[in-house]
């Protein structure tokens, strides 16, 4: 399984990365590299293997549904690129 | 008086306790350092000069009373730029976050402050915590304080090499698949990989969120003992923090491994190991048994799948991370987006380096449409074996040992532009963060003048024998004495 310039293209746009030719023709073929290295995997039988996402074993870590002070406006725009009126300012979403 | 540099934490805290020596004289002292070596080593991307004598009047003035002092009463650290500190910018060396002013204290921050440390500054790592060498900061590489034209390792390479050149007493860095140890091995300084859910990760700016962990670098075991002490224990902001009792470690380093089972690992002693490396390393276990130790050789089998794994895992959970940064709520924004979309996109193309925009690439493919059971799940299934290979190994031993990493620190640019065998330097770390274990680097030699580090591995929680084993190392060896000339 080989990786063409038109796949890192794809996968750019997923990652919201815009690429010169120069990254794109590079990417291509490092991360050809780096997937073949990868196939290494295959060579293990991991049909009846558990998947491992972290090492704790706790899941679904509750704690008691109380309020308590949120950050605030004046704390939270402070490293803002741009702001208006306590929002956060961005080119229009909708056309 | 020899150079307060050289005392251990816990000697000059008493020095402070009997005002032989005064909190600013020490900031000063490591300001001074700074001045005359950081020019060349570039291990610092900010300093918090303003507020550290502020600090540091504060806690003289508390000295001359006599109210209660923290663990690491003012001692100066410096931290490593992926940890956020309030009103300190925290730029993970990143162009993106070159203007982040974090508005909240990361855990660790606020455990040093309550310790009574003082933050001298933030330290240079490769950006976001993706390299081995620093050289993918986005601001400058770091040097290596034994010589300036090899790197300090990475991606805590500043953490280390400030350690490594006096200008700090300590530091903390970061450790996702090796970023503490292979440094520190690289820098000729100790370097501590705790647990994985021993020290809070909450306001470390995120990797790979079930790999990374915070921990110190020091110039001995002890003084890592001493910083682990203040900075371990749970905490219900990060969820995969554990709820475990916390020992004294110091009172753990009573000098005694008589009986003590080693097992070292075939696979980090075979294929592409510098024979300088081996040597030193053969000659610590020789200390060792002299000390009343035993070890054998043992296997870990899926050592060879380890870094394709990790790199397949870390890069998919750093692609979901990094999502994070697009541009609205801080880092740089670029100019003149065509609509939402284009901000996003044209921002973080121009705020993210090579090696990070790599990263995102692999792990947003290993995780797209059609490859997540190829690549991410097989990978979280094989991440299963190579924690069973240690499990198996420490059913009959106490501890693992081996190479932090395989050779000495390379020269810069030499492996610029070939991320495989940049990635190979992590053979000897990358299982360990697998398998969420604790390992420390501790100094076991030179090899052409360039240190190397010895690893010693335990089980899950147990730092208290990891650092027992480490400690009688160093009380019957000369190696960490060892400093570069600067």
């Amino acid at each position: 399984m080989s990786i063409t310039i038109k796949d890192v293209e794809h996968v750019a746009a997923l990652a919201r990365l815009e690429l010169s030719e120069e990254e794109k023709e590079q990417f291509t073929g490092q991360l050809n590299a780096i997937l073949k290295y990868a196939e290494k995997l295959g060579e293990l039988d991991t049909d009846n293997v558990e998947p491992t996402s972290h090492v704790q074993p706790i899941t679904n870590v509750m704690r008691e549904d109380v309020s308590r002070p949120s950050t605030g406006v004046e704390k939270a725009m402070r490293n803002a690129p741009d702001e208006e009126d306590g929002q956060f300012r961005v080119p229009a979403v909708l056309e | 008086m020899a150079s307060t540099f050289d005392l251990r934490l816990q000697d000059l805290h008493s020095k402070l306790n009997n005002k032989e020596v005064s909190v600013a004289e020490l900031v000063e002292a490591s300001y001074k350092k700074i001045a005359d070596t950081d020019s060349n080593i570039k291990a610092f991307l900010t300093l918090n000069e303003e507020q550290a004598r502020k600090e540091a009047a504060e806690l003289d003035s508390q000295l001359a009373g006599g109210a209660e002092r923290g663990l690491l009463f003012g001692l100066p650290a410096g931290i490593k730029d992926n940890i956020v500190t309030e009103n300190l910018l925290t730029t993970c060396a990143s162009q993106f976050l070159s203007n982040y002013n974090p508005i909240y204290d990361a855990t660790v921050s606020r455990k040093l402050k309550a310790a009574q440390s003082v933050t001298i500054g933030k330290l240079n790592m490769d950006e976001f915590a993706m390299g081995g060498s620093n050289e993918n900061s986005s601001f400058y590489p770091t040097r290596n304080p034994w010589n300036t034209d090899y790197v300090p390792g990475g991606s805590s390479g500043g953490s280390a090499a400030a350690v490594a050149a006096g200008q700090v007493y300590f530091s903390l860095g970061s450790d996702t698949g090796g970023s503490i140890r292979q440094p520190a091995s690289y820098c000729g300084v100790v370097g501590l990989k705790p647990t994985y859910g021993l020290v809070s990760r909450f306001g470390l700016v995120a990797f790979a969120s079930s790999l990374d962990q915070i921990g110190p670098i020091t110039k001995n075991v002890e003084d890592s003992a001493y910083v682990l002490q203040a900075i371990a224990g749970y905490d219900e902001m990060d969820s995969t923090s554990a709820k475990v009792d916390i020992p004294d470690y110091l009172s753990a380093l009573n000098g005694d491994v008589k009986g003590l089972r080693i097992g070292v690992p075939k696979e980090y002693l075979g294929q592409g190991i510098d024979p300088q490396v081996k040597e030193s390393v053969l000659a610590a276990l020789k200390v060792y048994e002299s000390l009343g130790a035993t070890w054998e050789e043992v296997s870990l089998p899926h050592t060879e799948y380890a870094i394709a794994t990790y790199y397949l895992l870390a890069s998919s959970e750093a692609s979901s991370n990094l999502a994070r940064f697009d541009g609205v709520r801080y880092g740089v924004r670029a100019d003149n987006p065509d609509n939402l979309i284009d901000l996003y996109r044209k921002s973080r193309s121009q705020g993210f380096g090579p090696e990070v925009k790599r990263r995102i690439m692999l792990g947003t493919y290993a995780l797209s449409s059609g490859y997540y059971d190829a690549y991410y799940l097989k990978a979280q299934k094989v991440r299963t074996l190579i924690k069973q290979d240690f499990d198996e190994v420490f059913k009959k031993f106490d501890v693992i040992m081996g190479p932090t990493a395989p050779t000495t620190a390379f020269k810069i640019g030499e492996q610029v532009g070939d991320p495989l065998t940049m990635y190979l330097n992590d053979i000897c770390t990358i299982p360990v963060s697998l398998a969420g274990v604790p390992a420390i680097s501790v100094p076991c030699g030179l090899a052409d003048n360039m240190p190397v580090g010895l690893q010693i591995i335990g089980k899950a929680f147990d730092e208290a024998t990891v650092l027992r084993a480490a400690h009688a190392f160093e009380q019957n060896t000369e190696h960490h004495k060892l400093r570069p000339q600067l």
